[in-house]
């Protein structure tokens, strides 16, 4: 399968007035044509920021001090702001969890789009049409070119996103928790339209979420952070039937599940100060199975079994 | 209950809630479940008399309180609380944590303010926030959301109210943590005997300590009946697609399981005869056309569809 993004060891830090947060710490993975990637991870685990950083737009104060993001031929970190302006959108693309933030709630949605395709160098003819094709693609009648966003449904305002976000033919998709401000059923709808795209275009998705029970319904790799690390990583079929990480098992065991008739138990204690993250394993002071020795060294991500990776010290 | 809306002057008459009945029982968890647009926000702040229902009556503790006026309303209101979704909303931030527990027994039980952050302590060691010296002096956006909403929840039950209207107070929070927030509630319910209407899209999740479910759609009551019952064995269209909807629905191979087409739809506009009739694979010419009354199919078990009426 032909790679198409390769993150290399990846390091973003928040440089604040009240410390230096290590958003993300180390970070690599390789992602294949027409795959979906879910990263999974709680509030504070460094997802978004990795994100971010993958088209390179990590807000200030934060800052990427480390690594590559090498998209295809160009490692994105490199490129000056110009080759950036072209390169996202067309190569690399992003969904946000809020559509307002993709959309001007004061223009028209039509010409949002015409202008954001005119802008990579399509004529304006070509770009209605373009604009058009996507917007049915996406099961929205064309008409709503002509409405403003707050005339737009939750769902249907997302989907205008995801047209836009493959509408220059993208080889990766970042989707950042794009259903989780969504109704329930529009939820599935969502999902069940990424399938869809993802079938259809060969697009590869990078599907952010604090939902392992949504990763491991349709992702074709999980990979789990916790405090800026990636804990677990491997196959959907492989993790869920052999979770190695204790964080990996306790993050499943939190949520509520159909078949279940008891409460699930959610984690004791507090995601770890970034600032000041703990010694050895970040996961340590929360972990059933941590060791003196968890609390003295930091675990290096290691292949556990064919394409399952873990840092644990007492995986399984 | 009818309300007026609009901007520009374009006045609308949306029905938000059409002819709901609900009962909840001393030391009751009542689930009431819905998407956007079903009218659930609303029914929560009709109980707590928030709002005044344009129809109808509610009645707290055998008590009409439907036309009360703002004396008595008040006095009432001391027995009520209410838990939003969105806890850095509900907190001012410019109070501490500790302030923002011990004021309603400083303003209601004339506690000096001394007695009343002991008793936030006390109220902060209760709901996990341990040691309560760590929070008492900290700002709200100094705890993360999960966090925050313990620190709300101790504050809304520092009254010991008797019943509490919890308003999606997990929505905001991530999927790990949210059933440490209904335990702690089920724990509140337990400990206090406080009865609670918990306003919610996550059926799954209200299912674990609700005694009884209503789902409601486009304003109406569709189905209701014991939670377990509702969750196990779901007759409307509308539950199944519900539970149909939810991550790993594939986990249950006994469930039917349903796709709606479409989204919920103008609440203002809503279809003619079955509601859901415009997105219901088993729509059928009556039900565009007569909307089916809410009927008992079994022992506090109602749904409201043709599916299930016999004639």
């Amino acid at each position: 399968m032909t790679t198409v993004l390769e993150v290399e060891d990846l390091w973003v830090k928040y440089f604040t007035l009240t410390g230096v947060v290590n958003a993300v710490s180390g970070v690599s993975f390789k992602l294949g044509r027409g795959e979906m990637l879910a990263v999974v991870g709680e509030s504070g685990s460094g997802k978004s920021t990795l994100g971010y950083a993958l088209l390179n737009m990590v807000p200030k104060p934060g800052r990427v001090v480390k690594g590559r993001v090498v998209l295809g031929d160009v490692d994105v970190l490199k490129l000056s702001p110009e080759e950036l302006r072209r390169v996202r959108g067309s190569r690399i693309s992003l969904v946000f969890q809020d559509p307002f933030t993709t959309l001007d709630p004061l223009r028209k949605i039509g010409d949002q789009f015409v202008e954001f395709l005119m802008e990579h160098g399509l004529d304006e003819a070509s770009a209605y049409r373009t604009a058009r094709e996507y917007t049915e693609a996406v099961g929205i009648p064309g008409r709503v070119l002509d409405s403003y966003p707050h005339q737009l449904s939750g769902g249907q305002k997302q989907r205008v996103a995801i047209a836009m976000a493959i509408s220059l033919s993208p080889e990766v998709v970042v989707a950042d928790e794009p259903t989780t401000a969504l109704d329930v059923i529009v939820q599935r709808q969502i999902m069940d339209l990424i399938d869809e795209v993802k079938r259809k275009y060969k697009s590869s998705f990078i599907l952010i979420t604090h939902d392992l029970s949504l990763a491991l319904e349709r992702a074709d790799t999980v990979m789990v952070m916790y405090g800026g690390y990636v804990m677990e990583m491997a196959g959907r079929e492989e993790i869920a039937g052999r979770m190695l990480h204790p964080y990996t098992r306790a993050l499943f065991e939190s949520l509520p599940r159909l078949g279940q008739r008891t409460l699930p138990k959610s984690l004791p204690g507090n995601p770890p100060d970034l600032r000041n993250p703990p010694p050895g394993c970040v996961f340590h002071p929360r972990c059933p199975k941590a060791t003196e020795e968890c609390r003295r060294e930091r675990p290096m991500l290691v292949e556990a079994s064919r394409n399952h990776f873990v840092s644990c010290i007492h995986p399984g | 209950m009818d309300f007026e809306t609009g901007l520009f002057g374009r006045r609308k008459k949306v029905r938000a809630v059409d002819n709901v009945t609900l009962s909840i029982g001393r030391g009751e968890i009542y689930g009431l479940v819905g998407e956007s647009g079903s009218g659930k926000s609303t029914i929560g702040r009709i109980t707590l008399r928030l709002y005044k229902p344009t129809k109808g009556r509610v009645l707290f503790d055998g008590v009409d309180i439907t036309d009360m006026k703002e004396r008595g309303l008040r006095k009432m209101r001391r027995r009520m609380q209410l838990i939003p979704q969105d806890p850095y909303s509900a907190i001012n931030p410019a109070q501490t944590i500790g302030e923002a527990i011990a004021e309603p027994l400083v303003v209601h039980e004339k506690m000096s303010w001394r007695e009343a952050l002991d008793a936030a302590a006390r109220a902060l060691e209760e709901v996990g926030l341990t040691p309560a010296s760590d929070f008492i002096g900290r700002r709200p956006r100094e705890l993360s959301g999960g966090q925050l909403q313990r620190a709300v929840i101790a504050r809304a039950m520092i009254l010991r109210p008797e019943y509490v209207v919890a308003d999606e107070p997990t929505s905001n929070l991530d999927a790990s943590i949210r059933a440490s927030i209904v335990k702690l509630l089920l724990d509140f319910k337990e400990r206090y005997g406080v009865s609670m209407l918990f306003i919610t899209h996550d059926i799954v999740l209200i299912s674990l300590i609700a005694s009884r479910i209503g789902v409601l759609y486009l304003g109406q009551l569709v189905e209701e009946g014991p939670a377990e019952e509702v969750v196990d064995k779901p007759l409307h269209p509308y539950t199944k697609a519900l539970l149909t909807a939810i991550p790993l629905a594939g986990e249950r191979p006994d469930l039917e399981k349903v796709y709606l087409r479409g989204e919920i739809g103008d609440p203002s506009n809503p279809p003619s005869g079955c509601r859901l009739h415009p997105r219901c694979p088993f729509a059928t010419e009556k039900c565009s056309r007569e909307e089916p009354p809410l009927v008992e199919v079994g022992k506090g078990r109602f749904v409201r569809c043709w599916l299930y009426l016999k004639r």
